[in-house]
């Protein structure tokens, strides 16, 4: 496969938050389940943040608050400054989310589905939104797939169409919601080159959900760890090579051993 | 005390749902396709249906009033029910209920579809509001293709009427004097009352239909539920609001 160099990106124009993202004291109920639970850290303008954690952790929650999906039931985020559930957040700064399941429109074709954007937000004209969208496909080495509609596509293609669109926002922020699950090895790196490439090159800040310790030890410039709705670790990624918590430990290390399995809890 | 809390959350959500749409209003000038390709979906897909619908409305009225009415040979008078009730009642009820069963559950199906696999998070996380592209166009549309499907629908069953008074032996009934009652009886006002109902309840119908779509969550199993609540809801909407717009019309 004749994948492109991230050098290409620099195509793609954005300018930097200012403060970056603020989380102080957030928790999250949904009913009677807590699923955040005091978790507070910042991440600074042009950061990439690798946030790791177990499945039903409260990963992709934690996620929704920062783009503004979901409303804190307490605590609070900021965006460069900006409350993200307030509308006119998304007018001051750009965002984006990588959905874990791409979130493409389904009626829509791969094209039209990058075109949305700037066309809804008139950023050009039909030629240069075209540009830009072919451009955002070339990167992710899914340009044949403009005309297709997304049901047509594998998983992986899914998740390399929905990493276009959000390029095709500019983002200043981009979240990531397990990028380079259902990819295969070679555009799992590629994804994790783009994701360092916006950062070096125009500072985009990352926020990257995922459970692939290799990614975390690429590509971040700091690693947390939430477990149970708790943010139990952050630091370099270089802790991660031989973490004191065992908790974490477990988790990046696991050791099968059938005489003594997990699931033992099971059998009762 | 549940299902009345449900009941008065949903309509004030349908409600919040309007203003924000309504909000977008500016925009309609922008979304002209989007507005043309609901008046397709709304209008012209609903259109065959409407017209076999009313047409045996229309004949079996004229048929059930020619058969009370020969007793007193008052068949003569055929013409005015069947326009009177078609224009002021049948019609736009009748186009209301295809409305909710056929488009009402499609709008509500693919928003709920849009809601569930996270369609509706991306445009939110675009910028891009729901309310403005998903919601207006079709609010928009209704009200432009539901008078015209209220004429189509009137005229239809009048003529299934006239039809009818001219094939079947007791009746006997030509179609100049069918038509001639119909003129008689049937004034500007009726037609027009009837076309205000129909846009109240095709409103009504898309925006709870939207509501509903819009507030699913959950997964496919949700999506068929919310298709279903939608359809009884705009039934139960257009019986209840049918009785209101009546009365402040009469």
């Amino acid at each position: 496969m004749d994948l492109p160099q991230p050098s290409h990106i620099p195509h793609v124009t954005g300018d930097a938050l200012t403060t970056g993202v603020a989380i102080e004291g957030l928790s999250k109920s949904f009913g009677s389940l807590r699923v955040l639970k005091d978790v507070s850290f910042t991440v600074k303008p042009g950061e990439i943040f690798v946030l790791m954690g177990p499945s039903g952790s409260g990963k992709s929650v934690l996620l929704r608050h920062i783009i503004g999906l979901e409303a804190p039931t307490e605590g609070r985020v900021l965006v460069d400054g900006h409350d993200p559930m307030v509308e006119d957040t998304r007018g001051h700064v750009r965002m984006a989310l990588v959905f874990q399941d791409g979130a493409l429109f389904n009626s829509l074709s791969v094209y039209d589905n990058l075109a949305l954007y700037p066309r809804e937000h008139r950023l050009g004209s039909e030629a240069e939104i075209r540009e830009r969208v072919m451009h955002a496909l070339q990167i992710l080495s899914v340009e044949k797939a403009a005309s297709k509609l997304p049901s047509d596509l594998s998983g992986g293609m899914k998740k390399r169409v929905s990493i276009a669109r959000a390029l095709v926002i500019q983002p200043q922020l981009l979240l990531y919601d397990e990028p380079t699950s259902e990819l295969d090895p070679v555009m799992a790196a590629t994804i994790d080159e783009i994701i360092a490439t916006l950062k070096d090159e125009i500072r985009v800040t990352s926020i990257v959900v995922s459970h692939d310790r290799d990614l975390a030890l690429s590509i971040a410039d700091r690693v947390g760890f939430l477990m149970d709705g708790r943010l139990i670790h952050i630091g370099p990624p270089s802790g991660l090579k031989a973490p004191e918590d065992p908790r974490i430990a477990d988790f990046l290390n696991p050791k099968i051993d059938i005489r003594n399995p997990r699931f033992k809890s099971l059998e009762a | 005390m549940k299902q009345l809390r449900s009941i008065l959350e949903g309509i004030g959500s349908a409600i919040f749902l309007m203003l924000r749409s309504a909000s977008f209003v500016g925009t309609i000038p922008s979304q002209f396709a989007r507005v043309i390709e609901q008046c397709y979906l709304i209008g012209y897909t609903t259109l065959p249906i409407v017209a076999i619908l009313c047409f045996f409305v229309g004949s079996v009225l004229a048929l059930q009033a020619g058969y009370s009415m020969q007793d007193f040979q008052a068949q003569q008078f055929i013409g005015s029910l069947v326009g009177l009730s078609m224009a002021r009642e049948l019609g736009p009820m009748m186009v209301s209920i295809l409305l909710a069963g056929r488009v009402g559950s499609a709008v509500t199906a693919e928003l709920a579809s849009m809601k569930v696999y996270q369609e509706v998070d991306a445009l939110v996380t675009m910028n891009i509001s729901p309310e403005r592209i998903l919601v207006l166009p079709r609010l928009v549309a209704v009200l432009v293709m539901m008078p015209v499907l209220t004429i189509i629908a009137n005229l239809v069953g009048w003529y299934g009427g006239a039809v009818v008074c001219r094939y079947t032996g007791f009746i006997a009934i030509g179609p100049e004097s069918y038509f001639a009652a119909v003129r008689h009886v049937v004034k500007f006002k009726d037609v027009f009352d009837g076309m205000v109902k129909a846009e109240v309840f095709g409103f009504a119908v898309v925006l709870v239909c939207c509501n509903i779509g819009l507030n699913t969550r959950g997964g496919p199993r949700e999506i068929g539920a919310s298709v279903t609540r939608a359809v009884v809801a705009s039934l139960i909407l257009i019986l209840v609001l049918d009785y209101f717009v009546t009365k402040v019309l009469i």
